[in-house]
């Protein structure tokens, strides 16, 4: 009985060395032979976080700042320490509803009750301020300050861009360089800078507790880095040019391009209807985004720079230009205008009734369609190219030296190249050798296949303001970094082979149309202004609206494109639009006697009823 | 009074010592697990390594108090301590306060007591008294039934408070019947019916009941002859058909959503693991020597939880790496050798069951804490003896101890 009862107890006793051997035995193994183990603890006790840059400021032209940051707050949840609060409180104070605040607060939970995640994104600091005081009430919520862009002149939605949260493909592409919650430019100047402005992020190791609170510096900060902020950038924007432009354009469907000729910058690139860059940030980013991509005015497509249209008579002086050179025409070339011009098996006609051309500035200042039709098919039709391919060649090398038909290079996303048709465009589609100068005879007037984007029309009048060359188009006039100035060297000036004095007949030409032709009603007592009307025709309503010009006739300042959708005449519109342009952007002011002018302008709603 | 002199002089101050080693690395242990960077005062009593300090005094006292009182009080008001504090449960259940889902808290202003961590040492009480009475045999079904009841009331009890984790300290009362003559088919019968609920867990009930099924035709057609086996057999599959679905319908119905999860974590069927998780990194990156005293990252920024009571031996195994962990679990097994043999060389009956009692509990605290925190065993919460933040706990170990200590004391005096 007694050797049982020891056996027994042997048996207790060996039951706890064996128990305690495997403790021993599980001790070694995630103690000695498992490193991974100090992995994870470090993982979890030092956390990398991040801090944001600033990201880079963009002025305009007369350092004026235009985009700046403002602070808002991501408000974080550890939903395990979220107990007994006040959601009714809470959600007056950051403006939720009960339901969003449980939802919310379940996704969250379902996430790690334990980890922090994002709550709300994108709290105002008005309102965050108003919570923070509050924030002792709600145990496991704060805010982690973020900033987001404003724009004060709430102007140049387009061209400035915006900034939005980096998708996830953009973070595989950019081989994790961005991590998802942080920001990027989404369009415009914002997406095309974006290496400028973003900066470089700052790191903090911090040692976190489970609930991710921070509880002091690792290693004293010694591993840190200093966030270095975005670089600014200084545009060649004029801002309150810009933002007359907007007005001008205001219940109006086009685009407005201003550019400075003997530079290539961007004076002013207008988009309407446009919309206030600002909705575009922040909470409401999402909402606004989407209302204002179903607006069927299209607010947010880029006009200046993706729209195409057919030039009509603004093409006339480059047609002219061609065959000057060619010496298809002298500057006395006259031609007789009835009214109509045959070809064979067509009478076309002559646009308005005017006196007939002597020489090619009357042609160009009564924009006689006839005048430009024989222009043209006298630069094709010459003898000594060896068959009329080789000809449209030649005249179809000459449009594209002008940046035609191609894109610009302008420092902006999204650039269409616009449309010459190529010779081997015509082969395929009539045969080859089988089309002739009468085939393609709607060029000579800017109308037919030919395609413009209204910064290509700028540019080709900022070309003809400088008498045959031209500076790559471009809205980045420099950045700042460590407090010197860079100047954009991604530009180029590009000569058109025309020589210069068939400028200076076009030029007079297009000073003669605003002195006393088609564009008479734009002139002014000050500025001799150079353009030209025109009138797209538009297959799906009325003509669209086109002035190009510069000003003034010598030492010319601007050069501007407008293009007015669906508002009939050039000389009705854009033409008053572009002077006004003009004056505004040399004079500063608008002139007494051009007050009703303006005031036409501004009241004119061509879009009355068609939004939304 | 030369009883008393020959008392103190035959007290197991080897056990004290290692109580008290015990008692001094808890203390150490709560004060890293809680302490926020600043170096305050220990004495500072709004902390938890401040009020345990009080708690080791108090304990220190009712130790002394227990040592000093005579064994007859012990033995003579076995079963009035079980009838109080069976008393003393019940009442919980009314006036309890709630902690952590459990009502089995009291309050006195701003302490709380746990009358459960009483129970442990009333029913070591009462359990010794029974099983040492004249005539009494284990061997017996009736008396077999009598002493189930004995561990069974105080487990119910306490089940009823919610306190899952207590009411399974009872279990390990089983252990000593066993040194006491249950037959050893008991033990077995347990350790299979563990395997068997495991596999329940694992595998898909009605595949489980098929391979028993095939188990038992095989069977059949072997033992075709043999009436007594295919009766067995019978009786056996039908047994544990019944259970494969009792443990299918508490896993789903009785248990709780956070019980189903630390029991599906243990079995490898995912679940919330954080806790377990967080508990092996803690010990894990303690690595040999341990990141020492005070510099463990994870259990002082709050990843392990409840790192100064269920979750202490972390913070040991962060700060003082394998071999202070292995340390004190040898310290451990010890002190548990020691109350076993302590419990062996007493003549008296009593003494001896008792002993042993104290012993088996010490061990299923230390294997269940240790266990889940080494994540072997599921997440029940019940402390790691005289380590853990808690007076009830101390209080009720140290009472458990010293009645011990003191029986042991009169060992060469008193025959019962």
């Amino acid at each position: 009985m007694k050797d049982i009862a020891l056996s027994r107890s042997t048996v207790i006793q060996a039951i706890i060395i064996l128990a305690s051997l495997v403790f021993i035995i599980r001790l070694s193994a995630l103690q000695i032979f498992d490193d991974s183990y100090k992995v994870e603890a470090s993982k979890n006790a030092v956390k990398k976080r991040k801090i944001y840059a600033n990201r880079g400021l963009i002025y305009d032209r007369n350092n004026k700042l235009i985009v700046y940051n403002d602070a808002i707050y991501d408000l974080y949840v550890i939903p395990g320490q979220v107990k007994q609060i006040d959601t009714t409180k809470f959600c007056n104070l950051v403006g939720l509803s009960r339901e969003s605040f449980q939802n919310r607060l379940a996704k969250c939970r379902k996430y790690s009750p334990y980890k922090a995640s994002v709550f709300m994104k994108q709290v105002p600091a008005e309102v965050y301020s108003h919570f923070q005081e509050h924030m002792r009430e709600f145990k496991g919520f704060y805010g982690q300050v973020r900033a987001i862009r404003r724009y004060p002149y709430r102007s140049a939605p387009h061209t400035l861009g915006d900034v939005g949260e980096v998708d996830s493909i953009t973070i595989m592409q950019s081989a994790k360089y961005y991590q998802a919650g942080d920001y990027i430019g989404k369009s415009g100047l914002e997406k095309i800078y974006e290496n400028y402005l973003r900066g470089e992020v700052g790191v903090k190791y911090i040692f976190v507790d489970a609930l991710n609170r921070e509880q002091g510096k690792f290693k004293d900060g010694e591993l840190d880095t200093v966030p270095k902020a975005g670089l600014d950038i200084f545009t060649t924007l004029d801002i309150d040019l810009q933002q007359y432009g907007e007005k001008l354009m205001k219940n109006k469907r086009g685009s407005i391009v201003a550019i400075e000729p003997s530079t290539g910058e961007i004076l002013a690139l207008i988009s309407s209807p446009g919309f206030d860059p600002n909705l575009l940030c922040g909470r409401q980013r999402g909402d606004n985004f989407k209302i204002l991509s179903s607006d069927t005015l299209k607010p947010l497509f880029n006009r200046p720079i993706m729209a195409q249209y057919p030039p009509g008579s603004t093409f006339k002086a480059l047609v002219a230009l061609v065959a000057l050179q060619n010496d298809a025409i002298s500057k006395n070339f006259s031609y007789y205008c009835p009214g109509y011009y045959t070809i064979p098996g067509y009478m076309l006609r002559c646009s308005h009734a005017h006196p007939s051309a002597k020489n090619v500035v009357e042609g160009l200042q009564h924009s006689c369609n006839p005048y430009f039709w024989q222009s043209f098919r006298n630069s094709l039709d010459k003898p000594e190219f060896e068959n009329f391919e080789a000809s449209y060649q030649n005249w179809y090398d000459y449009v594209r030296s002008f940046g035609l038909g191609n894109t610009l290079s302008i420092d902006l996303p999204g650039e269409k190249p616009g449309n010459i048709p190529a010779p081997s465009y015509y082969n395929k589609l009539y045969g080859n050798g089988a089309w002739k100068s009468t085939t393609v005879i709607s060029l000579g007037i800017g109308q037919g296949e030919v395609l413009m984007t209204p910064l290509q029309l700028a540019n080709l009048y900022a070309s003809i303001a400088n008498r045959g060359f031209y500076i790559t188009p471009h809205l980045m006039k420099a950045y700042k970094k460590d407090g010197s100035f860079h100047f954009n060297n991604n530009i180029e000036k590009k000569t058109v082979p025309i020589d210069k004095q068939h400028f200076d007949i076009v030029a007079e030409g297009l000073a003669a149309v605003v002195d006393r032709g088609t564009g008479r009603r734009s002139k002014m007592r000050d500025i001799e202004i150079c353009g030209k009307t025109g009138t797209a025709e538009n297959p799906h309503g009325e003509d669209h609206s086109i002035f190009a010009g510069f000003g003034p006739f010598k030492n010319p300042k601007i050069a501007v494109a407008v293009i007015v959708e669906n508002a009939g005449g050039g000389s009705r519109y854009a033409a008053p639009i572009s002077s006004l342009m003009i004056e505004k952007f040399i004079n500063d002011t608008i002139a007494d006697y051009r007050k009703h002018l303006e005031a036409g302008i501004l009241e004119a709603n061509l879009i009355k009823g068609e939004s939304e | 009074m030369s009883r008393n002199r020959n008392v103190l002089i035959d007290i197991d101050w080897l056990s004290i010592f290692l109580y008290l080693i015990l008692v001094v690395t808890g203390w150490i242990a709560i004060y890293a697990a809680s302490y926020s960077g600043e170096a305050a005062s220990v004495f500072n009593f709004s902390t938890s390594y401040g009020k345990q300090m009080i708690w080791i005094f108090i304990s220190l006292a009712v130790g002394i108090c227990v040592v000093i009182i005579d064994s007859k009080f012990y033995t003579t008001f076995a079963y009035v301590f079980y009838l109080v504090i069976l008393i003393t449960l019940i009442i919980v259940l009314f006036i309890g306060e709630d902690i952590k889902g459990a009502r089995s808290w009291i309050s006195f202003g701003s302490f709380n007591f746990q009358p459960s961590e009483l129970a442990k040492f009333a029913t070591s009480l009462a359990v010794a008294k029974f099983l040492s009475s004249l005539n009494i045999k284990i061997q017996e079904r009736n008396n077999q039934l009598l002493a189930f009841a004995l561990i069974l009331i105080p487990m119910a009890l306490i089940i009823i408070q919610g306190d899952m984790g207590s009411a399974l300290v009872f279990s390990v009362f089983i252990l000593v019947f066993y040194r006491e003559g249950l037959p050893a088919v008991y033990l077995v019968l347990g350790v299979l019916l563990i395997f068997l609920s495991l596999l329940a867990l694992l595998v898909n009930k009605f595949i489980l009941i098929g391979i028993l099924l095939l188990i038992a035709i095989l069977s059949i057609s072997y033992f075709r002859k043999q009436i007594q086996v295919i009766v067995l057999t019978i009786f056996i599959t039908l047994m544990s058909t019944g259970y494969i679905f009792a443990v299918d319908y508490i896993m789903n119905n009785v248990f709780e959503q956070h019980q189903r999860d630390r029991i599906n974590v243990l079995v490898g069927k995912g679940g919330n693991d954080w806790n377990i998780r967080q508990s092996k990194i803690a010990i894990g990156s303690g690595g040999l020597t341990g990141k020492g005293f005070l510099n463990g990252t994870q259990t002082k920024f709050d990843f392990v939880p409840e790192q100064s009571t269920d979750f202490i031996f972390c913070t040991i195994g962060e700060e003082f790496g394998f071999l202070g962990s292995a340390g004190l679990i040898a310290v451990f097994v010890f002190l548990i050798l020691r109350l076993i043999f302590i419990a062996e060389r007493q003549r008296s009956k009593f003494s001896r069951i008792y002993g042993y009692c104290v012993a088996c509990i010490f061990f299923f605290h230390f294997l269940i804490n240790i266990g889940m925190t080494l994540g072997i065993l599921p997440v029940i919460g019940i402390p790691l003896p005289l380590i853990s933040y808690g007076g009830s706990s101390l209080i009720g170990f140290t009472i458990l101890l010293f009645i011990l200590i003191r029986l042991d004391a009169e060992r060469l005096i008193i025959l019962r």
